[in-house]
């Protein structure tokens, strides 16, 4: 997928002003954390499991080319193929070249956000052949010719109009409304597809040393159908994605569904291991597993290390006031929300997605959510570090920032102006108690009205009652 | 050129400033493989019946109680006929010995597309989450558990665990190692893609029915 990172600024405002989108994220904003906040609630362990889960993705990356090593001898022990791509090209190369040696010609695919991250999509269907997600999301996105918005929720941003716009125009009509008919609808469409299909291609949300596995959790059993029902059952996983053992999984199994859709468990989860057993009477006669590592090894040397124990959950974009606000096509490439403002640099370079770390008022939401306790405000506020060291930051803000500098170290100067403005902007918002429109700060009163203060400064307010007391 | 898994390999080891681990620590490691590390488990009071049974219900599943195997196809029948279905099923082998009506047409085959209806035996269930654990086989192909609209799953009840530790514990002790597919199923398969609405039988069964075998 090609990044869009940089036309953050417009996007967002084109985002802000889409009312159908702004329809969407109303009605699944509050679903999530309200779902989330039950479960967490429900289960006492929870802070202690977040604790147990960070130590333990934290001692996998310390170990992680061992764990890698025993995953691969535990898949090719259980007649499986291990494949390395250093990128994403390595990655798609490796996935056509087996693609074109079994002779495909219909790929179904459950989800998967490697896939996305390594531009999957365009090089099977440049390459002839069929393509069909099996996700509903992902199917209704795939129609309407877009990229996910939400890592576990790829349609979030459609109404339910658009849906059936999108199916009327792909199946005929008449036209459904009621959304059992459309889920029935994308049912009927793709039931034939699984049975066609000669490749099935799954994310993996685990893999496991133990056993040589491949885990993926979901709620349609698309992603079952998929790696059962074709011929050949590919993987793609980071290379993070390694765990000891089934109990190590389970752990973050126990994180990652009430962190993500605000579930106890989700409805199916799967441990893949190997092809089709001699007797069986299912299953696909190939298993290859591509593990992609696309910038994560480098990750893993510097500072931003901690992002690598990410499982994916989206629970921070769901309770990050931007990613509300927004959405997440504004983003511009696969990752959004506060997960993808620290991935996006990192994957794709720090100049490609400059906005995206800035987009964010380091509130902390999805600090005090992440299951596996990322700081993920540190790391914006690191890259923004970063991208001023090596000067990307545009000129006008270095030299606002040296203003800042400036005012911030001469404290009595800085409390002078400090008054000077209180003044000022009671006085233009006195009437009114907020203000419109105000020179200089367009980028804030364009989108929201700024509320005129009361005309003293929060120091001399705080001196006048300590003197009172 | 170097391979691709040496290049990772290297650039993993880098980032941790060391050489390939030495044969003491990659001892230790594969030790902590053989020998999971217990984690933190959710506490519970409640019997891993009456706890099993509640949480799959809560997920739309339905129960139903029986004394023992040979009432399984009467129950089946009751279950068919209440939705309407046709007199014919997809069943695992290992359920092939029970005396199944004469006038249904079943196969002990892979669910093929027309299929509607499946009956399967389940390895063990999860009393944690009201989770049932199905093992790829011969008797029970993984296609039972995804492609009818409809399937019924028979599990004993003495086989109901306390958490998946212990499930994992069973699956380690049995002899075969680990099968092809292992499907953990907690309800009917449902959706909430469109407007957040849960809808259920997206792409999977859209009625799952456990009969518990005391």
């Amino acid at each position: 997928m090609d990044i869009r990172s940089h036309e953050f600024q417009p996007r967002a405002v084109a985002a802000l002003r889409d009312t159908s989108l702004q329809q969407a994220l109303d009605k699944a904003r509050d679903g999530f954390v309200a779902k989330r906040a039950v479960q967490v609630a429900e289960l006492s362990e929870f802070e202690a499991l977040r604790e147990a889960a960070k130590t333990l993705k934290d001692h996998v990356l310390d170990h992680l080319d061992h764990y890698l090593e025993r995953y691969e001898a535990a898949v090719v022990a259980a007649g499986g193929h291990v494949h390395w791509a250093r990128d994403d090209a390595e990655a798609r190369r490796i996935i056509l070249d087996i693609c074109r040696r079994v002779d495909a010609r219909t790929v179904t695919k459950g989800k998967s956000m490697v896939s996305e991250e390594i531009g999957l999509n365009t090089a099977l269907i440049d390459a002839g052949l069929t393509l069909v997600e099996t996700d509903l999301g992902e199917y209704i996105i795939q129609l309407a010719g877009e990229a996910p918005s939400h890592i576990i929720a790829p349609a979030v941003h459609k109404t339910r109009e658009q849906v059936s716009d999108l199916f009327e125009q792909a199946h005929g009509g008449p036209r459904l409304t009621e959304i059992a008919d459309l889920v029935d609808a994308a049912r009927l469409a793709l039931r034939e597809r699984y049975f066609q299909a000669d490749v099935g291609i799954t994310g993996g949300n685990f893999l496991i040393a133990e056993t040589g596995s491949s885990l993926i959790v979901t709620n349609e059993g698309n992603g079952d159908l998929t790696q059962t029902l074709a011929r050949v059952h590919i993987v793609t996983a980071g290379i993070e994605r390694v765990v000891p053992t089934l109990d190590d999984a389970t752990l973050f199994l126990r994180l990652l569904a009430r962190s993500a859709t605000g579930q106890e468990t989700e409805t199916y989860t799967t441990l893949s291991t190997g092809p089709k057993r001699a007797a069986d009477l299912d299953g696909p006669e190939e298993y290859h597993v591509i593990l992609v590592d696309n910038g994560r090894s480098r990750m893993l040397a510097g500072p931003f290390r901690e992002m690598l124990r990410c499982i994916r959950c989206g629970a921070c974009m769901n309770h990050c006031p931007v990613y509300g606000a927004i959405g997440g096509h504004a983003y511009g490439w696969v990752y959004p929300g506060p997960m993808g403002s620290v991935l996006t640099p990192l994957i794709k370079g720090l100049n490609a997605a400059y906005d995206l770390p800035n987009a964010c008022t380091l509130n902390g939401r999805c600090a005090s959510v992440c299951p596996v306790k990322i700081p993920l405000p540190d790391l914006l506020r690191r890259l923004r570090h970063e991208q001023f060291k090596q000067s990307i930051t545009p000129r006008r803000k270095r030299r606002a920032l040296a203003v800042w500098h400036l005012l911030a170290t001469r404290p009595k100067l800085y409390h002078a102006l400090e008054r000077l403005a209180a003044r000022a902007l009671a006085a233009i918002g006195a009437r009114a108690g907020r203000i419109r429109r105000l020179p200089g700060a367009r980028g804030w009163t364009d989108g929201r009205d700024l509320p005129a203060p009361s005309g003293r400064t929060f120091l001399e307010r705080w001196q006048a009652e300590r003197g009172q007391s | 050129m170097s391979s691709a898994r040496e290049d990772i390999l290297d650039a993993v080891r880098r980032a941790a400033g060391r050489e390939p681990l030495d044969s003491p620590a990659s001892a230790a490691l594969d030790a902590r493989i053989i020998t999971p590390v217990r984690h933190l488990r959710p506490a519970f009071d409640e019997d891993l019946t009456v706890r099993f049974i509640r949480k799959l219900e809560s997920r739309s599943g339905t129960v139903a109680r029986v004394a023992d195997r040979a009432q399984i196809p009467a129950v089946v029948e009751t279950f068919r006929s209440a939705h309407g279905l046709a007199p014919r099923a997809a069943v695992g082998a290992g359920l092939k010995d029970l005396d199944w009506p004469a006038d249904w047409t079943i196969h002990y085959n892979r669910a093929g597309i027309e299929e509607t209806l499946s009956v399967t035996p389940a390895f063990a269930g999860i009393a944690e989450t009201g989770t049932l654990m199905l093992l790829a086989s011969p008797d029970s192909p993984t296609t039972h558990n995804f492609v009818p609209d409809n399937q019924v799953v028979v599990l004993e009840t003495a086989r109901i665990l306390r958490h998946f530790e212990d499930a994992w514990a069973a699956l380690r002790e049995r002899t075969g190692g680990m099968p092809r597919a292992v499907n953990l199923v907690s309800g009917p398969s449902r959706t909430a893609d469109i407007e957040q609405t849960i809808q259920l039988g997206a792409h999977g069964p859209r009625r799952l029915h456990v009969v518990l075998v005391d």
